[in-house]
């Protein structure tokens, strides 16, 4: 029998046993829609089985299918010469110089996280750890970018804890470095934590390996894990009303991870895939079996068949839906070259890992599955993996954003007591302080190749045998997204390439997670596309093509969404490391020079948070020329040896800026005089967080020439100040006003925070 | 009011991984315990507490157990009361 | 130097380990932890990492490994051996050194930069140190609370099996400067015969100035030294 696509269809595809009836509310359970589930009886000829009901509702679901985001995805440049891999693998791929190539991607694990902050951190790790192993690449860096509410709250400090030591105990136990990453604190999470994990992994050219199921006839196995019933059901979870009283069929089947069989199968991969006897190799991640085959056969235009029966499970009695969709973590799913099965499975026994043939590469272009040898699903490929629809919903303003935007600042330009408290404060918000009671937690030196440690504006990693090296970094302010989505989204991207300019890297590639609201609700979509809107112009301004990434929506709690939140994770190469810039003052006497101009804007600032509990204003204007023009000035100081150190002004604004760099990691601080002369209200050229600045310090012998090198990129610059010994303390002077602290209480309020809060108070769930 | 002696057990609830289990059992078939089936590790909490009867005593370190001592989304409980103390002047 | 890099499932300090030995011109081997034998080497080191996950116990259920009873005869024999974090672990849980690491006493991976006090530099892996130096180290881990009985603890101060110790940077042995809770700051402490090193400090992740400090070189000069001035292998 011929199905309507042409393909050879099985005519004896009847319900199991015991397997629901598909009713409307079925199909609405699965997250499709009337329409959907029309669609797919046309693409069917006949009504799906349940299986084959659970299978699309995997395959069209927002995380595989990517339905409303799809669209704008497009809008994002993608190309570049350097680009070897773009969107549409399990990660993207750039070219990094010395014939090495950098695989990278960044991915969430949010709703995972709210139920269980440890273990949905730790898979989160798990799963972008395989994403880039799949590749041919060895993972050389992890860094995570968190948002969660404010710490006050003793459930906040419980999400935050436990999901650092997930990232930690997972990421430190397979071994691989953690080199940065961000953390914000903001009323705007509360009840919806943000844990993207993104990687970095490097390989030579010629070893990277793309996840096509070439080859009619060759088999498929299944490595690693047994299959058990985790994340069945499990992201439709609330997290606080669970409790031992709750009865256990209602209880989420967390996925916990298990780093240790995941380090064994990242070895036992690189080995696969250098071995030459596997044509193809996936990761099983969300929608587990059912993705990583479906995925490999629409690829490549064949078809796969599966054996439910013979796939190693974990439970008794899991039926073919169970086992399809599971997401038991730590799971591959492998192509063994026709012949080669005995050179894998001895690749998998060194590692003392589980493999078993579970089905083989068909050219009917069909995605069947058997249980027991009956066929409990047929489905065509290709239209599984790319049929599945996409929108493009109604985006509209919120007009009490709007409004909030509109707010007058005026009254918040009046400091609170002297200007001193202020920036203590600041500097001990947790917003601003050190992050070293996290970074502490992750090892950040396996592997002998970081070269700048979490600390500083960028993590970088060196290639051994050259000269080169790779940076990278993550970046979002949600609250200017969410005051003005495209101008916040501009910035985050400017952000980021700002940073990797400061440890001496050229911005050359960027991954992003778009983490948001639900995108039915014209207020979300509007952010959504305004927000991919800006991507793509910052994108495009700084030649840095979008290699892929990853889409999180409905990231809402009782109708209330989170800050429209577009992570940036940028990657830039360092040509060479003896140029690699810190962000520490360094001599007693270096000149202190501001590049870029300090203006009188404090909308959706860290200050206004701090001192007002206020989110309101537009966000700081941001030009785009000026950024790129600023990134090419500090990069050709770098190269000339000019800078002894270099940090852009974010949180905080110049003044925290000025105190990161004189605070260092606080075994050998500085003092800092400085002197600023514009005609702006102190708290705004403080503390307001004007984009397009960087903060240099140099040898006074170097200034001038640090001033024409400005001058020949348009970039304002200007000597503010000087390097002092840390006994001199801290002065910044403006007009009519001066701050001044000594660097023991500025070290205390800067280190201090996040110990005080997390150390002596309680967590409870 | 008594002092009692409880034994809490926290286990690894059902049906989810447990990866630590799962490695000991390797390690233990690979070194000639092959008739092992399944092994799976939870924690044993030794409290001593003050109450006025064995239920009392269960039912307070339950509620602790609840509160604190257990991840309900991953682990489940059992309480033992497995001695009694008369207090000084009881 | 023909030096074995013991490896088991889920050590991942390996290469690194394998890539410090290379650096100082010795000739290192990967050793995977089901083969036998360890004739023709000079020096036998157990790296760091997560050997089985630290499941049950750190370094428990790797001690049982089959390489484990080679190990334990090369010892035996005088051989030098050097086990850094996890591989320190493992040699407790063998036997080869006494007492034990536990659970970090702030309950948290720590993971930064120490520095160490050579207390000893007359063992076989400190000879290129001074007596007294102080190295700036890297740490990372979660179980490297050094714990022994009474009477252990008083054996190690008396024969002075100490051979490194937390200190702060005046080079007291200060409660600040101790990172893991180990008992008297304890990070490296030598066999009664002398030639079986442990160490919970990382001196291969101290062997280049780009990645932020060299004082671990010497570790592995005062062990390739040994073997140069005895001649090739």
């Amino acid at each position: 029998m011929t199905g309507p696509d042409g393909t050879v269809m099985d005519p004896q595809v009847l319900p199991r046993d015991g397997d629901p009836d598909i009713t409307p509310e079925v199909v609405t359970d699965h997250g499709l829609s009337p329409e959907e589930h029309e669609r797919i009886v046309r693409l069917m000829g006949r009504e799906p089985t349940f299986t084959e009901l659970g299978i699309f509702s995997a395959m069209w679901s927002e995380h595989c299918g990517y339905k409303n985001s799809k669209r704008l995805l497009r809008l994002l440049p993608t190309q570049a010469p350097w680009v070897i891999q773009g969107p549409g693998e399990n990660a993207g791929v750039i070219d990094v110089g010395e014939g090495y190539a950098l695989a990278f991607k960044i991915e969430s694990h949010n709703h995972p996280s709210a139920v269980e902050p440890y273990q949905g951190a730790a898979t989160g790790v798990g799963g972008i750890l395989r994403d880039i192993f799949t590749m041919g690449a060895r993972p050389i860096a992890v860094l995570d970018s968190l948002r969660f509410g404010d710490l006050d709250s003793g459930r906040v400090r419980y999400l935050f804890s436990g999901v650092v030591s997930g990232i930690g105990d997972y990421g430190n136990c397979v071994g691989i470095p953690n080199i940065g990453g961000e953390v914000a604190f903001d009323r705007g999470y509360e009840g919806n934590p943000i844990v993207n994990a993104m990687c970095l992994g490097l390989m030579k050219r010629e070893e990277l390996i793309t996840a096509s199921a070439s080859g009619v006839g060759n088999t498929l196995m299944a490595v690693g894990a047994r299959t058990g019933r985790d994340g069945i059901h499990g992201a439709t979870f609330a997290s606080e009303e669970l409790s031992e009283d709750s009865d256990e069929a209602s209880r989420p089947q967390v996925q916990v991870g298990d780093p240790f069989t995941e380090k064994l199968l990242l070895e036992a991969s690189l080995e696969l895939i250098a071995s030459g006897a596997i044509t193809g190799i996936q990761d099983m991640g969300a929608a587990g079996i059912t993705s990583s085959a479906a995925e490999m056969a629409g690829r490549a235009g064949n078809g796969v068949e599966l054996e439910m029966a013979s796939v190693p499970t974990r439970e008794d009695g899991m039926t073919p839906y169970e086992i399809l969709l599971s997401e038991s973590q730590e799971r591959m799913l492998v192509v063994a070259e026709k012949g080669k099965e005995a050179e894998v499975r001895r690749i998998l026994e060194k590692w003392e890992l589980e493999a078993a043939e579970i089905g083989r590469v068909t050219d009917d272009g069909r995605f069947r599955i058997l249980e027991d040898g009956v066929v409990v699903a047929d489905i065509p490929a290709l239209p599984l993996t790319d049929g599945c629809p996409t929108y493009e919903r109604e985006g509209v303003e919120s007009e009490e954003i709007a409004k909030l935007r509109a707010a007058d600042l005026s009254e918040h330009l009046i400091p609170e007591g002297d200007l001193a408290k202020s920036f203590l404060l600041l500097l001990g918000s947790p917003n601003v302080a050190s992050k070293r009671w996290i970074y502490h937690q992750y090892d950040t030196t396996v592997r002998t190749a970081t070269a700048v440690r979490p600390g500083g504006d960028a993590g970088v990693v060196r290639i051994r045998g050259t000269t080169r090296a790779v940076a990278a970094t993550t970046d979002c302010n949600g609250r200017f997204v969410y005051l003005e989505p495209r101008v916040g989204a501009m910035i985050a991207v400017a952000e980021a390439a700002r940073n990797l300019v400061c440890v001496g890297a050229l911005p050359t590639a960027i991954t992003n997670n778009l983490n948001f609201g639900n995108p039915l609700k014209p207020h979300i979509y509007y952010q959504l596309r305004e927000a991919v809107l800006g991507l793509a112009a910052a994108c495009e301004a700084f030649e840095t093509p979008v290699t892929g990434g990853n889409v999180s929506l409905y990231n809402e709690t009782d109708g209330r969404a989170i800050y429209p939140t577009p992570v940036i994770g940028m990657v830039g190469v360092v040509d060479d490391v003896a140029h690699l810039t810190s962000q520490a003052f360094a001599q007693e006497g270096d000149d202190i020079v501001l590049l870029g101009s300090n203006t009188a804007e404090i909308g959706g600032s860290e200050y206004l948070y701090v001192t007002a509990r206020a989110v309101a204003g537009p966000p700081p204007s941001v030009d785009l020329d000026a950024e790129r023009a600023l990134q090419q000035a500090v990069l050709a100081m770098g190269r000339q040896g000019l800078l002894r150190s270099a940090h852009d002004c974010s949180e905080g604004g110049l003044a925290c800026a000025l105190a990161e760099a004189a605070l260092g990691n606080g075994e050998d601080p500085r003092g800092v005089s400085v002197t600023l002369d514009d005609d702006i209200r102190p708290v705004a050229v403080l503390f307001g967080e004007a984009q397009g600045r960087i903060v240099i310090s140099c040898d006074p012998s170097r200034t001038a020439e640090v001033l024409r090198v400005a001058s020949r990129h348009d970039v304002p610059a200007a000597t503010i100040g000087k390097v002092t010994a840390a006994r001199e303390g801290f002065t910044i002077a403006v007009r009519g006003a001066s701050v001044s602290a000594t660097v023991d209480e500025m070290a205390e309020a800067y280190f201090g925070a996040l110990p005080e809060i997390m150390d002596s108070t309680s967590e409870s769930a | 009011m008594s002092q009692f002696r409880l034994e809490i057990r926290i286990k690894p609830r059902q049906g989810l991984l447990n990866p630590e289990g799962k490695a000991i059992h390797s390690a233990l078939r690979s070194l000639g315990w092959g008739h092992v089936e399944d092994v799976r590790v939870g924690k044993t909490i030794y409290m001593e507490l003050e109450a006025d009867s064995a239920d009392g005593a269960v039912e307070s370190a339950e509620s602790m157990c609840r509160k604190l001592l257990a991840n309900p989304v991953t682990e489940d409980f059992e309480v033992a009361v497995v001695g009694e103390l008369e207090s000084a002047g009881a | 130097m023909r030096a074995a890099v013991v490896t088991f499932p889920g050590s991942n300090c390996d290469y690194d380990l394998y890539k410090a030995i290379e650096l100082v011109g010795g000739d290192p081997h990967f050793v995977w932890h089901r083969e036998r034998g360890l004739g023709g080497y000079d020096a036998v080191l157990l790296p760091g990492g997560f050997s089985y996950g630290d499941y049950l116990r750190a370094g428990a259920i790797a001690r049982m490994s089959p390489i484990m009873e080679d190990v334990v005869a090369f010892a035996n024999a005088g051989g030098p051996i050097l086990g850094i974090c996890n591989g320190f672990q493992i040699l407790c849980e063998a036997g080869l050194l006494p007492g034990a690491l536990v659970r970090n006493a702030s309950l948290r991976f720590e993971s930064r930069d120490v520095l160490l006090r050579v207390e000893r530099a007359d063992t076989v892996f400190t000879t290129d140190y001074d007596q007294g130096q102080i190295l700036r180290v890297p740490i990372a881990h979660g179980e490297g609370n050094y714990e022994a009985d009474r009477e252990t603890l008083e054996v190690l101060d008396g024969e002075d099996r100490v051979v490194f110790r937390y200190v702060d940077a005046d080079g007291e042995a200060t409660e600040d400067a101790n990172p893991n809770g180990s008992w008297h700051n304890i990070a490296g402490i030598v066999s009664a015969s002398g030639n079986v090193l442990g160490m919970m400090p990382h001196p291969e992740r101290a062997m280049e100035a780009v990645l932020g400090s060299t004082d671990g070189v010497g570790v592995f000069t005062s062990l390739a030294s040994t073997f140069v001035t005895a001649g090739a292998r």
